[in-house]
């Protein structure tokens, strides 16, 4: 027991001192350099070396930048404007970027059906992208190809209406007779869509109307980022349906579909993209029924889907692989089907796990979409190695085209990319 | 009681074979099948019909016909009167020679790269942050086209090291950079040398004796014997000594300008260059990252309790986080290998004849056999693929955790 009381000492403090502010040389900025640049000799000297690469990378592209022409109707004239100081002439941006974004035979006064297409991307894609928006936004989604191949192609608008009807009376089909079965819902939907397609197509080669409302646009004409861009979305979104049967298909107990599945699948990624856009030109024609004509375009969409399908098929088997046992032995002793396993309880889990990885594909698959400039299709880097720097004008003017090029690319799979990180973050809510 | 299997009925009816699971799997199966075969036929049978009607036929023979073009780089003897087939072996020659010397420099980059991400310096790891984004992000396409660019038109042409005072020097008068290429001096191996070799590969023998000999001692008496000196001393000192006793028989040729060119030394082109320079930056982004992601799995509970049994930040690094990071970096960096050997087929893009540009590029043109190239082509590349995996498997079965 102590014996000191309140009344007996003269002075006892009620109130805490105030903090006393720390050393300066323990706070704020100096201490922050002094802890992350300089905290040891080998340190000094990295964080000195990194700030002369950065004065080097600087000094190079700074006056580049700031002295760039941007008016000037070919490299001859800006070099005129420049007078032998460095600058950028980036007046190739301002006389061609048509060309860059839309390829060189799209006709320009159509340019806003493939601008509003791309806005109408954004509200397409917004309900896929995040969860937390009503889902009755997802008929946006299901319509946006339709409204969008009609924008780019134009032509008869009967065309996408009858897809689009198959779709609908597919679905119907499926919708009426999934209770009873999948299997019978799946095979009836198909036979419907199919039906009305047949029909359809009877009824658009009797009655295509003389002067369509917008004016068709044949593929050939298709070039530019806008070519990556349709090449891109088209794929990525056909190959996720393919890539979830040829997962399922590997991890099948039937040894014959589970033996073509991985023939496929490793057959794919065992080459290299080049050599598949090779068999869409040149080989692919040889396969198909004499006298076919086939879009190069149809071709390489073809090719490509099949492509990122083997490479999803194999992100979407991380995924079923990494869902607990118990999960597949829940669906089993509910008596659920192999089908309602799947859709009910297996997928939905195994999909989310994956979808990290499947952005992943998304990305690669998109920048692989410039390999298209080698078979002579004029994508972006096609154009620019093509038509653009073979122009007199312009023969020579590499780094700001490629400069452009690059920037494009980066913009959006640099935002993919942290759209990616930012879903992994949401998603990680329950595991682990 | 219950039943697990259906009740047997007796007999066998039709239904069965779609409702009954003993049988259902063969009715897919047989199903699957028959789909198969149809698919094959229909192929096959368009397949046939279209090479009848263009004339052709199905062979090989064109691989023995004189190719009738020239190459930029060879590794073998190849000149233009040579057959097809030695075309496509000097292709798969330079492809493996991108791939080799490209996965080498991929790996140090990234390495490199990935351990400064994770440095305490700020500015060093955030100028790793923006090579690894700038790299992943920007298509390997575009990335090969400016440096080559940079390759042959930054680069002076071999006449600017003409005269008194040229424009142009070479470094330390034995390199010349040219927008045709890099010369550097070759090897000349002159009597003698033999032994210089065979001494310098004894050399590195000797070393992996002493540092396993230096690990024997460590683990039966704990006593630490020095081993980087050592192995530097082992490695280099008997082979200079012979080097010098034998009058320095091994030389260099340097390259000189002779003419409108350089001659003498290694002509490295600059497609080359340019193809492996950029797809070493592009692959070493990815394997930052991979290199990244594998030291933050190892979980910091082993740094602290290795730095509680008092060892030194980097011992702990060799002996404790390298080895249990690998079993998470090895897997992917293969696969990034793998990648890299499928990107070198850009090679065609800036005329670098790796097989893609000889055998499904110029010999697909000229002698119009598509099929036969690019089956040909694409069973390369399966092959090195399937041989790449099939390490990485062997590779995943010795570092896998042994559970008993």
């Amino acid at each position: 027991m102590s014996d000191t009381h309140a009344e007996s000492v003269a002075f006892v403090r009620d109130t805490a001192i105030p903090p006393a502010p720390p050393p300066n040389a323990q706070a704020g900025a100096i201490k922050w350099v002094r802890a992350n640049l300089f905290s040891t000799w080998a340190n000094a000297g990295l964080t000195i070396a990194a700030i002369y690469v950065i004065y080097l990378i600087l000094v190079a592209i700074w006056p580049w930048l700031t002295n760039g022409v941007w008016t000037a109707p070919s490299l001859s004239a800006c070099r005129e404007v420049l007078q032998g100081e460095v600058g950028a002439c980036f007046s190739v941006l301002t006389e061609r970027w048509n060309q860059l974004l839309f390829g060189f035979t799209y006709p320009s006064d159509q340019y806003w059906r493939p601008g509003i297409s791309f806005l109408l991307l954004f509200a397409a894609i917004a309900p896929v992208m995040f969860f937390k928006l009503p889902r009755k936004l997802l008929i946006i989604t299901a319509l946006y190809p339709f409204v969008a191949y009609y924008l780019i192609w134009g032509g008869t608008i009967l065309t996408p209406i009858i897809a689009l009807l198959g779709f609908v009376v597919g679905y119907l089909a499926y919708a009426r007779l999934v209770k009873g079965n999948f299997a019978a819902g799946f095979f009836a939907g198909i036979a419907a869509a199919a039906l009305v397609w047949w029909i359809g197509g009877m009824i658009v080669g009797v009655m295509g109307p003389e002067a369509p409302w917008l004016e068709e646009v044949p593929s050939r004409d298709m070039g530019g980022f806008m070519l990556n861009l349709i090449l891109g979305v088209t794929c990525v979104s056909l190959s996720i349906p393919l890539g979830i049967v040829l997962a399922l298909g590997r991890q099948s107990n039937l040894p014959l579909i589970k033996g073509i599945c991985v023939v496929f699948i490793e057959f794919i990624r065992g080459v290299p993209l080049i050599t598949l856009l090779f068999v869409a030109n040149v080989v692919l024609a040889y396969f198909l029924p004499p006298g076919t004509t086939f879009d190069l375009i149809l071709r390489v969409i073809i090719m490509i889907t099949m492509f990122a399908s083997a490479y999803i098929a194999e992100v979407i088997r991380g995924g079923l692989a990494a869902l607990p046992k118990g999960q597949y032995e829940a669906g089993d002793s509910l008596g659920l089907d192999y089908p309602q396993a799947m859709r009910l309880i297996i997928l939905p889990q195994a999909l989310k796990i994956s979808i990290p990885g499947i952005v992943n594909i998304a990305v690669g698959l998109f920048k692989d979409t410039t390999l298209v400039s080698v078979i002579s299709m004029f994508d972006l880097v096609g154009m620019i190695r093509g038509p653009i720097l073979a122009s007199t004008e312009w023969n020579g003017v590499y780094w700001e085209l490629f400069s452009f090029a690059a920037l494009l690319f980066f913009i959006v799979c640099y935002g993919i990319s942290q759209y990616s990180q930012w879903l992994e973050r949401q998603l990680a809510t329950g595991h682990r | 009681m219950s039943t697990i299997t259906d009740p047997d009925r007796g007999g066998f009816r039709v239904s069965q074979l779609l409702s009954d699971t003993r049988y259902r799997a063969i009715t897919f199966q047989v199903i699957a099948f028959l789909l198969l075969v149809a698919v094959f036929y229909y192929l096959g049978n368009n397949l046939v019909q279209n090479l009848r009607a263009a004339g052709l036929n199905f062979s090989y023979g064109f691989l023995d016909e004189a190719a009738g073009y020239d190459v930029g780089q060879a590794l073998i003897p190849y000149d233009s009167q040579s057959s097809n087939w030695q075309a496509a072996k000097v292709g798969i020659l330079n492809t493996l020679l991108v791939a080799v010397l490209g996965c080498v420099t991929a790996t140090i980059l990234g390495v490199v790269a990935g351990v400064l991400r994770l440095s305490k310096n700020w500015i060093v790891s955030r100028l790793m942050a923006v090579y690894v984004e700038a790299f992943r992000n920007v298509p390997v396409l575009i990335w090969i086209l400016i440096i080559y660019a940079i390759m042959t038109v930054v680069l002076p042409a071999p006449n600017a090291f003409r005269g008194d005072t040229p424009d142009s020097t070479m470094l330390m008068g034995m390199f010349a950079f040219t927008n045709r290429g890099i010369y550097i001096p070759a090897p000349v191996f002159n009597a003698g040398s033999m032994i210089v070799v065979g001494v310098f590969i004894a050399s590195i023998i000797a070393m992996f004796a002493y540092r396993a000999y230096a690990k024997k001692v460590l683990f039966d008496t704990g006593k630490l014997l020095p081993t980087a000196l050592p192995s530097l001393a082992i490695l280099f000192v008997p082979a200079l000594l012979i080097f010098f006793i034998l009058g320095r028989p091994i030389g260099l040729d340097i390259p000189v300008l002779s003419g409108f060119n350089f001659g003498g030394g290694i002509k490295i082109g600059a497609p080359l260059i340019a193809l492996w320079f950029a797809l070493s930056v592009y692959t070493g982004a990815f394997i930052a990252e991979n290199v990244r992601a594998g030291i933050q799995a190892v979980s910091e509970g082993q740094t602290e309790a290795a730095a509680a049994l008092g060892m030194r930040p980097r011992r702990i690094m060799n002996l404790v986080v390298l080895p249990q990071a690998m079993r998470v970096i090895i897997p992917p960096l293969i696969s990034q290998y793998l990648n890299l050997t499928k990107n070198s087929s850009l090679a065609i893009a800036v005329g670098y004849a790796d097989v893609t540009a000889t055998l499904g590029g110029i010999t697909l043109n000229q002698t119009g056999r598509a099929i036969e190239c690019v089956l040909l082509l694409m069973l390369f590349y399966l092959a090195i693929s399937l041989a790449i995996s099939a390490v990485m498997n062997a590779y995943n079965n010795s570092v896998k955790l042994k559970e008993r």
